[in-house]
């Protein structure tokens, strides 16, 4: 798509008339080209070197009965995503990412657009609000799964806490529950990525116009009816995007879920990730592993390529497509 | 260039560029060498020792000098297929033996040390037969480990409990007494799954005979009816409710919540581990007189069983060597068996000499009664996960994992080893 944006730019506009401004032409035609070869060598080199051929490169392994220790030999053709849809881990695996790619829009959009709004407010303590919100998102993955796990324990800090407050009766095995591990882990992913979703929005609110509200009010809008109708379709573009890294990363979900819980117990919290680094490394079956990094692979690029075609398409347009 | 980061992209442009510039070094080379090492003791004071014995080692063998790479423990998993995989992998790196070393035996390029070290091999006895495959020698353990039962002395008087149990009965006894006097009888860190593979796998150690478990290893398959006797009796045992609530969320070695800690903490009484274990819990305590409070017994035997009493489980940590310098490289591999070298070793109590030498200087009392455990058990029988092949290893554990959370039964976990060999994911 990248090259689709160079190379359908609309042409340079004939020149009708002075011959001798051919040869100028011509000459900056190369020099353009030459500027283009300059410019866009090293990214593709690049972008070639460490994407698009371990992408061809796992693929490949991928037809592969393979251990990682001398030639690829054992070809099973396409038996190994046969192999990984069938299994009953990897079914469940792909459950629990779509679970937690609907509570990520279900939940924390909602939760993300009303702390946003609130926060957008002139109110005391405003900064410190917003800083404390975001705070968890600065800490990397692995910091807040070791420090989850710790809280979570049986008799942990979560439990005393609630304790404390008199909701004793709410305490959980929360990590050790397999109807609820998942569930535990969302509301980690949430506390941890809330503050992003909130980042994102307040930026979007800052591009509403407050002329746009106070003809709202002066047309006698209710503040819901301003929010509901101003507010938020002028908010779309920043809401598109934040669904699509949301159920990006839910679908990459990885880190948290393997020092949590190592996608256990019994395979209740495993996603495609975990399910990926456990069959493929951990057992040296890299064939397999690979096959399975094929199917996350092609899973989120479809949907990157549907919402950016149908989702994204008026936010992005000129930039991402081609001019009409 | 040996020391990039061994990524596939990179593995595969060294082996292109070593096909052009006609590789290096050969394993007769008698000039100076450089072994690169890869080493898993990231933290002190194994991190210093390996370097002050490579230090020494040079002094005496000024031609042969070392790069030394601490490495996480869990990266050589991924790292070591992949260094076997490119032109350039270290010359020395940490082996667990088993399984895995004969996986990686397909690369062709780990050294057959068999003559090199038939001159310091043995006084290690049975301890090197995990570095063996086929009769050949692929690599040196420097220390063993064996798992048993580590208890709380004060809070087994507590509760009553006046000798270690020793049968089945006396352990479930002891679980009895504990319960009663309000405390957890045993800690299981059970979210890393491998510390439940231990109670499964001395099950079977107690249940079947030692000639059973040398063939069950070498035809990977647990056919024997004893495996899944095995996995009846740990259900029986399972059902007494041994454990702490949510012991499938707790992990081994993290915070005093986990099972270490909470033996540490005297929450519970007694865990099932390895010889390592009072170093983890030591880290997760303020009480500095842990170390007196602590015992160690061996995994009753389990009436019935056709096991003799005195097999331990473990395993242990050794070297291999790869082909460019192995015979500097074990060369090196005898040095660590060497009395002094296994001195040093005995004194940072982080595992068992592997000579009677190195057992004579161990100073924990603790350590010193398994070390003695070690040399009288007829057998000591490599951890499961570590003596099939790694894919069998990996999907025993997590089966049996997934018997400690409700699901399967002992079927379930002999079954998972011959369809895992068979191929199935």
């Amino acid at each position: 798509m990248m090259s689709a944006a160079i190379t359908t730019r609309p042409p340079t506009a004939p020149v009708p008339h002075a011959p001798a401004a051919g040869g100028t032409r011509r000459r900056s035609r190369l020099r353009q080209r030459l500027e283009l070869a300059f410019l866009l060598t090293p990214a593709l080199l690049l972008f070639t070197g460490f994407v698009l051929v371990p992408i061809g490169v796992a693929a490949y392994y991928s037809l592969y009965s393979w251990n990682g220790f001398g030639p690829l030999t054992d070809f099973v053709g396409l038996g190994n995503y046969v192999e990984a849809f069938s299994g009953d881990v990897f079914q469940s695996a792909i459950g629990h990412n779509l679970i937690i790619a609907t509570l990520s829009i279900v939940v924390q959009l909602p939760l993300s657009i009303g702390l946003a709004l609130l926060l957008n407010r002139k109110l005391r303590g405003r900064t410190f609000l917003r800083m404390v919100v975001f705070a968890p998102y600065v800490l990397s993955e692995a910091v807040t799964a070791v420090i989850w796990l710790l809280m979570l324990q049986p008799g942990g800090f979560v439990d005393e806490i609630l304790r404390g407050v008199g909701l004793g009766g709410l305490v959980q095995l929360w990590l050790a529950d397999q109807s609820l591990v998942l569930y535990t882990l969302f509301l980690v992913i949430t506390w941890k990525y809330i503050g992003f979703g909130v980042i994102l929005l307040l930026a979007g609110l800052q591009g509403v116009p407050p002329e746009l509200r106070e003809a709202a009010a002066l047309d006698g809008a209710t503040a819901w009816q301003t929010t509901r109708h101003v507010v938020l379709p002028l908010l779309g573009p920043t809401i598109r995007i934040w669904v699509f890294l949301s159920v990006i990363g839910s679908l990459q979900l990885f880190d948290l879920v393997w020092i949590m819980t190592l996608g256990g117990p019994a395979n209740a919290s495993t996603t495609m990730a975990t399910y990926l680094v456990d069959h493929g490394f951990k057992r040296y079956e890299f064939g397999f592993g690979s096959a399975v990094a094929v199917i996350l692979f092609i899973i989120c690029f479809l949907f990157a390529l549907l919402y950016q075609r149908f989702a994204l398409r008026r936010d992005t347009q000129g930039a991402l497509t081609g001019v009409r | 260039m040996r020391s990039r980061k061994p990524l596939a992209l990179f593995a595969a442009a060294a082996l292109a560029l070593a096909g052009c510039s006609g590789g290096g070094g050969d394993a007769s080379a008698e000039g100076p060498v450089t072994l690169t090492w890869w080493h898993n003791r990231t933290t002190e004071p194994m991190k210093s020792k390996w370097q002050q014995i490579a230090d020494d080692f040079h002094k005496t063998h000024p031609n042969t000098s070392f790069t030394i790479e601490p490495l996480q423990n869990e990266q050589f998993q991924t790292k070591v297929p992949l260094a076997l995989q490119g032109n350039t992998p270290p010359d020395l790196f940490q082996q667990w033996g088993g399984g895995a070393l004969a996986d990686q035996l397909k690369s062709g390029k780990i050294a057959d040390i068999t003559q090199a070290s038939s001159g310091w091999i043995g006084p290690l006895a049975k301890n090197a037969d995990g570095w063996k495959v086929g009769g050949k020698q692929y690599g040196a353990p420097y220390l063993m480990h064996a798992v048993g039962f580590w208890y709380r002395k004060d809070l087994f008087a507590s509760a009553g409990i006046t000798s270690t149990p020793t049968t089945l009965d006396e352990l479930n006894a002891a679980v009895a007494k504990l319960k009663t006097a309000g405390v957890v009888p045993i800690a299981l860190g059970g979210k890393d799954r491998w510390p439940d593979a231990f109670y499964w796998a001395y099950f079977a150690v107690r249940q079947c005979s030692v000639d059973t478990l040398k063939k069950a290893v070498e035809k990977t398959e647990l056919t024997d009816p004893c495996f899944l006797k095995a996995g009846e009796n740990l259900k029986s045992f399972l059902d007494t409710k041994p454990f702490q609530d949510g012991f499938v969320g707790t992990p081994a070695q993290q915070g005093a919540g986990s099972s270490a800690g909470l033996v540490a903490n005297g929450k519970a009484a007694m865990e099932l581990q390895g010889d390592w274990d009072p170093d983890v819990m030591q880290a997760l305590t303020e009480d500095k007189e842990l170390g007196s409070k602590i015992g160690w017994f061996p995994f009753p035997s389990v009436p019935g069983g056709q096991g003799d009493p005195s097999v331990l489980l473990g395993g242990g940590d050794g070297f291999s060597c790869t082909t460019r310098a192995a015979k500097a490289c074990a060369e090196f591999l005898g040095h660590l068996v060497s009395d002094d070298v296994q001195k040093i070793l005995a004194e940072t109590n982080s595992g068992l000499p592997v000579t009677p030498a190195g057992v004579a200087a161990l100073k924990s009392e603790p350590h010193k009664q398994i070390a003695e455990a070690m040399t009288k058990a007829s057998h000591l029988q490599f951890y499961f996960d570590t003596a099939f092949p790694t894919k069998v290893g990996q999907a025993l554990n997590d089966t049996i994992a997934n018997f400690f959370a409700g699901q399967g039964g002992p079927d379930t976990i002999v079954k998972s080893v011959s369809e895992a060999a068979a191929g199935n994911k």
